[in-house]
């Protein structure tokens, strides 16, 4: 099934997606990665509210390239999910929605995708010069400090991804042997 | 006769092969990709691998990387015993090279300078240099920038002498299995065998760095490679980890004599983007 959606993701949205389809996804989401991820977990432990509006949102794990001058961004690809793991279950019950990344995630992130309607998609890495393509605008939003690991906002247009674990749980990895 | 090379060579070269290896694929990664997409069937697998030709043209077309991740610079240097470096500190040119390299090459800053403390030193350096002295009077250089995804999948196993062939292919294959989809599908899977513990981690690296295609001099590593290339494929992890044909591209592996009571398997894999790019001077 091939599908083009819009962000934020909406319910009605999420809920039709099955794992193994094929989206395009346009508008607004995230990039946080390993170091942006424990800083955002140290705020929330420090009663701190979020630098970004986490409800409704999608993440993008992802670490840029430099951008080139005249050039929105560098090479774009995503990086592996389940470092990240530990962070989600927390963001995913503060109401993200959306996580874009690649590999395998944990049964806790599972279930917590599954309590709160949440959908992971995988872009396929190492094609971050084809990615970066999709993207139309990148801004730095917060932990500028950390370079290549801030948390960039970025505008993204058809930019394709497959559905690797849906809202049900059903795990697009899991049926692949190996 | 001792021939002089100055460092400041080695720093232009390297910076150089920086910016080369992360856009340009070497040719025989290019036809392994090709030949993949030829094979599959699934639509799935045919579409990443799709996805994957169309980012190694726009990647040299427009010279954006072909991975973000553009790695921490891994470099072989194979030095003459016969050459003798002036103008500097070999090492200190080694790092002046990767970081301007990095640097006018737009390409992604991903070291940290201390495990655990985690700052970024913020061009890249370290590279992480492997010497070796050989005879004659030429310095060989290699590059290979190491992208993070398939390096924290990789392992070091030490088998006992009686777990054989089949203990060695057991590991080998276990460490694709147990890296799945994270790796970035296909792979490269370069095998160091024998050794010690740290000799076969540096010649699993070293065997990535080998073309895609050529196969070990000795008769019954020859043969081990086809065998795991075949096997792996086998397991349908497929492009991306998302089921197909082709999990692995090449099987690279070097090995070297051992002790008595040991058999070291190291594996270290790679992703797609297996970048290397060699140099004489």
């Amino acid at each position: 099934m091939e599908r083009h959606l819009k962000l934020p993701l909406q319910e009605q949205d999420i809920k039709k997606l099955h794992a193994g389809d094929y989206v395009y996804l346009t508008g607004e989401m995230y990039t946080a990665r390993d170091a942006a991820h424990k800083r955002m977990r140290d705020a929330l432990d420090r009663g701190e509210k979020l630098p970004v509006e986490i409800k409704g949102s999608a993440i993008y794990y992802m670490g840029p390239s430099p951008a080139r001058e005249g050039r929105v961004i560098g090479s774009a690809g995503p990086t592996t999910s389940s470092r990240m793991d530990r962070y989600v279950p927390q963001l995913l019950d503060l109401g993200m929605k959306g996580m874009i990344g690649k590999g395998k995630r944990s049964a806790e992130v599972i279930d917590a995708m599954v309590r709160n309607g949440g959908v992971y998609f995988a872009a396929v890495g190492g094609a971050g010069a084809l990615l970066s393509k999709c993207i139309k605008s990148s801004e730095v939003v917060a932990y500028e400090d950390l370079g290549t690991e801030a948390i960039r906002r970025l505008y993204v247009e058809d930019f394709p991804v497959i559905v690797a674990i849906d809202p049900e749980g059903t795990d697009l990895y899991a049926s692949v042997s190996g | 006769m001792v021939r002089e090379i100055a460092v400041e060579t080695v720093t232009k070269i390297v910076c150089d092969m920086c910016i080369q290896a992360n856009h340009f694929l070497s040719p025989d990664m290019e036809k392994a990709l090709k030949e993949a997409g030829e094979r599959e069937e699934r639509p799935l697998a045919v579409r990443v691998l799709g996805q994957l030709e169309e980012n190694l043209k726009i990647a040299g077309e427009e010279m954006i990387p072909i991975c973000q991740d553009t790695g921490m610079a891994v470099i072989f240097m194979k030095i003459g015993q016969d050459v003798h470096f002036v103008g500097g500190e070999l090492e200190a040119a080694i790092n002046e090279g990767v970081r301007q390299g990095y640097t006018k090459g737009y390409l992604r800053k991903s070291v940290v300078g201390d495990p655990l403390l985690r700052v970024n030193t913020g061009d890249n350096t370290p590279a992480i240099v492997h010497y070796g002295i050989v005879p004659g009077d030429k310095l060989e250089i290699t590059l290979a920038p190491k992208g993070f995804g398939s390096e924290n999948m990789s392992r070091v196993f030490m088998l006992k002498p009686a777990d054989g062939v089949e203990g060695v292919k057991q590991a080998v294959i276990q460490a694709v299995k147990d890296a799945g989809p994270n790796a970035c599908p296909p792979l490269v899977v370069g095998v160091g065998i024998g050794g010690t513990f740290e000799k076969a981690a540096i010649m699993s690296k070293e065997a990535l760095t080998r073309p895609v295609g050529s196969h070990s001099s000795e008769k019954h590593i020859c043969k081990l490679e086809e065998e795991l290339l075949e096997e792996m494929n086998e397991l349908e992890i497929g492009p991306g980890g998302l089921g197909g044909k082709t999990t692995a591209l090449a099987v690279n592996i070097n090995s070297c004599a051992t002790h008595i009571a040991g058999l070291p398997v190291a594996v270290n894999l790679c992703c797609h983007v297996n970048r290397h790019v060699k140099c004489v001077v």
